[in-house]
């Protein structure tokens, strides 16, 4: 019997077209009096340059600055608009020949893997639409029901995404070496070189140019 | 003396055969995207292709004859019933080489039989491109075969690829025979199809199936898969047979032997190879596959399959075939440009080996042209260039798997079903232009045959070392050097043959004197 295999899938830029922030921002733009959400929009706004540097220079201290932004929220009003940010602002973003790809996967025979640095509520419904079998996110920390900014250790993120694969292959008896992985960004190089078939999909300069060095296929999805 | 019609005959069998001479002068040889000027030692056999057969006078009056008086069939107007469903398929750009000028023959041909389809009240008609598991033709590729008045009046719904990896659209038909949906489910399959050297049978099967079904035939033959198919199917074939006109107008000389070349001629020769040497490969290319090639069709037949590839394929042997006096030592191959997988792409090291270890050295009737265990020389760069868009499994085939084993069997064992699955090749093929993930081991075990054959290869002119290495072939600087290496291995009375081709050529090797 041939060994289980999976596909692991980066989801922001390469199954939609948004990235973690719309996240935030959608949920900035849904809490509180319209002076509030209005403050929070700006700041959001304000703070773009801050998450495209530290996304340049280190995703890790990004996915933690990025986590900060969420304190105070009420851990059930996150939840309650999760499945309204997949309806309103996810499902739409989703590129069309994403659905043929996973697709694809499954008729290869593996299992599908979604590996994100999004915190896991705000993906679990696009995991969910897309028919993931395991979703690996960043979690966020709640005390007493009120999300406290800190993200919970591994950040998914980098060499850390890397690991996370890595362990969920040794847990569920997946062979790295059959798998594939799927990623639209330069940070996720780890996860892409750990796993036996990697593809860089709709890839950022730096990846398209790894990819074409290291021989691996190049997807451009529409 | 002897009387005319002996002299004719000699002439016709042996006007294809020059033995290079002292004063012989250079030959014209294809080495990729360039062209070479080459000395043969003395006593080279050169094998030159038959000057092109003169085309039919009016085609479309051609096709109206053959579809009217059909090869085992009746004609195709008495097939017809309204409101049947028909299928037209086609071949994909693999036929001609390289892409003939416009209209293509396949044109002409569809607005025949539209019309007639049109007069006969059958509206529920789809054009299938039957390229198997080859690369999708693009929009610009396929309103080129089959003019734009037709593309526009069936685009895009009812014009388009076979897609052998979509799991809707493929119907299996038992005895492990899976075809495409469309084509299965109509009353008539009409396959309009286009020859040239006659390298063996050709079926629409192959092009209207999938993995699997490919898979489960290689050990009964494409052959046996055809005639399957062909009883599961209604099928109506059109078949043209194209005479060997590859080059035309200014490059017109390319066609014929150096011997016969005017002071115009050698001009324009220099010219083209000074504009070529001074250019980028890339632009090279692009410049050579805009040189669209004047093929002219020398008959069309009609009817059942079987029958009418028979009749193609005697008129194209008149054209196509060379009678030659016994078997080379050493074979000489200038590899061109193009090839049946490269069209508008770039010839890559795995289909340098498929050229040259297959298309070119299968290219015989009965006996090799190659005595087991000689020497094959093949012209070419042999840069270590991929067309990513088209050729995507290969590029892993050739850095990944080669160095590791160049053996058939443990490739097949080992890693063809990985390739076949691997999802990123199935979405490349299905939803870009890639041919499919096995197709570099489909290449590979199609030149199987030639590995064992060929006692060495040599490529001369090759640009870098690892290419060679990595095929298991010698390299050599220039031809003459690999001329030299090649008689150090099968002796200095070695008999030397130089293919000239393109056009390519069918040889039917007869004993030696």
């Amino acid at each position: 019997m041939p060994p289980a295999k999976a596909a692991f899938f980066d989801i922001e830029g390469t199954l939609v077209r948004t990235n973690v922030v719309h996240a935030y921002a959608y949920y900035a733009a849904n809490r509180g009096s319209a002076l509030g959400i209005a403050a929070r929009l700006l700041g959001t706004v304000a703070s773009i340059p801050a998450f495209a540097g530290l996304d340049l220079i280190d995703r890790k201290a990004f996915q933690t600055f990025h986590g900060r932004y969420y304190a105070g929220f009420s851990e059930d009003r996150l939840l309650a608009l999760a499945d309204d940010y997949f309806e309103d602002a996810l499902k739409g973003a989703i590129y069309p020949q994403a659905y043929d790809l996973i697709d694809e996967a499954r008729r290869a025979g593996c299992r599908i893997v979604m590996v994100s640095g999004a915190l896991d509520f705000t993906v679990h419904p696009l995991a969910h639409h897309l028919g993931a079998d395991h979703l690996i996110a960043n979690r966020l920390q709640f005390v007493g029901g009120f999300a406290s900014g800190k993200l919970i250790p591994p950040i998914i993120e980098g060499a850390n995404k890397a690991n996370a694969v890595r362990n969920f292959c040794v847990r569920e008896g997946v062979a790295l070496d059959q798998s594939y992985g799927y990623s639209d960004s330069v940070s996720d190089y780890a996860m892409l070189s750990v796993v036996g078939r990697p593809t860089a999909v709709n890839p950022d300069l730096r990846l398209r140019a790894l990819a074409r060095a290291y021989d691996w296929p190049v997807l451009d999805l529409s | 003396m002897r009387p005319l019609k002996t002299l004719k005959k000699l002439y016709e069998e042996e006007a294809h055969i020059v033995v290079t001479e002292r004063s012989s002068p250079p030959r014209v040889i294809f080495s990729g995207e360039d062209l070479l000027q080459e000395y043969l030692p003395e006593g080279t056999r050169v094998i030159l292709p038959r000057p092109p057969m003169g085309g039919v006078p009016n085609l479309k009056a051609a096709v109206r004859w053959a579809l009217n008086h059909p090869e085992g069939s009746e004609p195709l107007h008495a097939l017809l019933k309204p409101g049947m469903r028909v299928t037209v398929a086609l071949d994909d750009l693999s036929v001609p080489l390289p892409p003939m000028r416009a209209p293509d023959v396949r044109q002409t041909i569809l607005e025949i039989v539209l019309e007639l389809f049109a007069d006969s009240g059958v509206d529920d008609v789809h054009l299938v491109v039957a390229n198997g598991l080859n690369r999708r033709l693009t929009p610009t590729e396929l309103r080129r075969m089959v003019g734009g008045r037709i593309y526009d009046a069936f685009g895009p719904d009812r014009i388009y690829n076979h897609d052998a990896e979509d799991p809707g659209g493929m119907v299996s038909k038992g005895e492990g025979v899976a075809l495409n949906r469309r084509a299965a489910e109509s009353n008539l399959i009409v396959y309009v199809s286009l020859s040239g050297v006659p390298t063996g049978p050709r079926t629409v099967a192959t092009g209207l199936t999938d993995y699997a079904t490919l898979k489960a035939a290689e050990a009964k033959g494409v052959e046996r898969l055809g005639q399957a198919v062909e009883k599961i199917l209604r099928i109506f074939q059109i078949e043209a047979a194209l005479n060997n006109r590859m080059f035309d107008g200014p490059a017109s000389f390319l066609g014929r032997k150096e011997e016969e070349y005017t002071e115009i001629d050698r001009l324009k020769l220099q010219a083209m190879r000074f504009g070529l040497q001074r250019l980028p490969r890339t632009a090279k290319r692009k410049l050579l596959f805009n040189l669209p090639a004047a093929y002219e069709v020398i008959g069309v037949h009609a009817g059942a399959p079987a029958a009418t590839r028979e009749k193609v394929a005697e008129l194209c042997a008149r054209q196509h075939v060379v009678p030659v006096e016994g078997q080379a030592d050493v074979l000489i191959f200038g590899v061109p440009y193009v090839s049946p997988h490269s069209v508008n792409s770039i010839l890559n090291p795995i289909l340098l080996q498929a050229v040259g270890l297959g298309d070119l050295l299968s290219l015989h009737r009965g006996t090799p042209l190659l005595r087991k265990g000689g020497v094959i020389v093949l012209c070419h760069p042999a840069y270590d260039e991929f067309e990513p868009a088209h050729h995507p499994s290969s590029i892993e085939f050739f850095h990944r798997l080669l160095p590791e084993t160049r053996d058939a069997k443990i490739l097949k064992e080992k890693y063809e079903r990985a390739f076949a699955e691997n999802p990123s090749y199935v979405h490349l093929y299905r939803k870009g232009n890639a041919y499919h993930g096995v197709h570099p081991f489909q290449l590979w075990y199609r030149s199987e045959a030639g590995r064992q054959h060929a006692g060495k290869v040599i490529v001369a002119g090759a640009e870098n070392n690892h290419v060679p290495e990595v095929l298991g072939w010698d390299r050599a600087d220039t031809l003459s050097e690999a001329i030299e290496a090649a008689r150090g291995f099968a002796g200095r009375s070695a008999q030397l043959s130089f293919v000239h081709s393109p056009p390519s050529l069918l040889t039917d090797v007869r004993a030696g004197a």
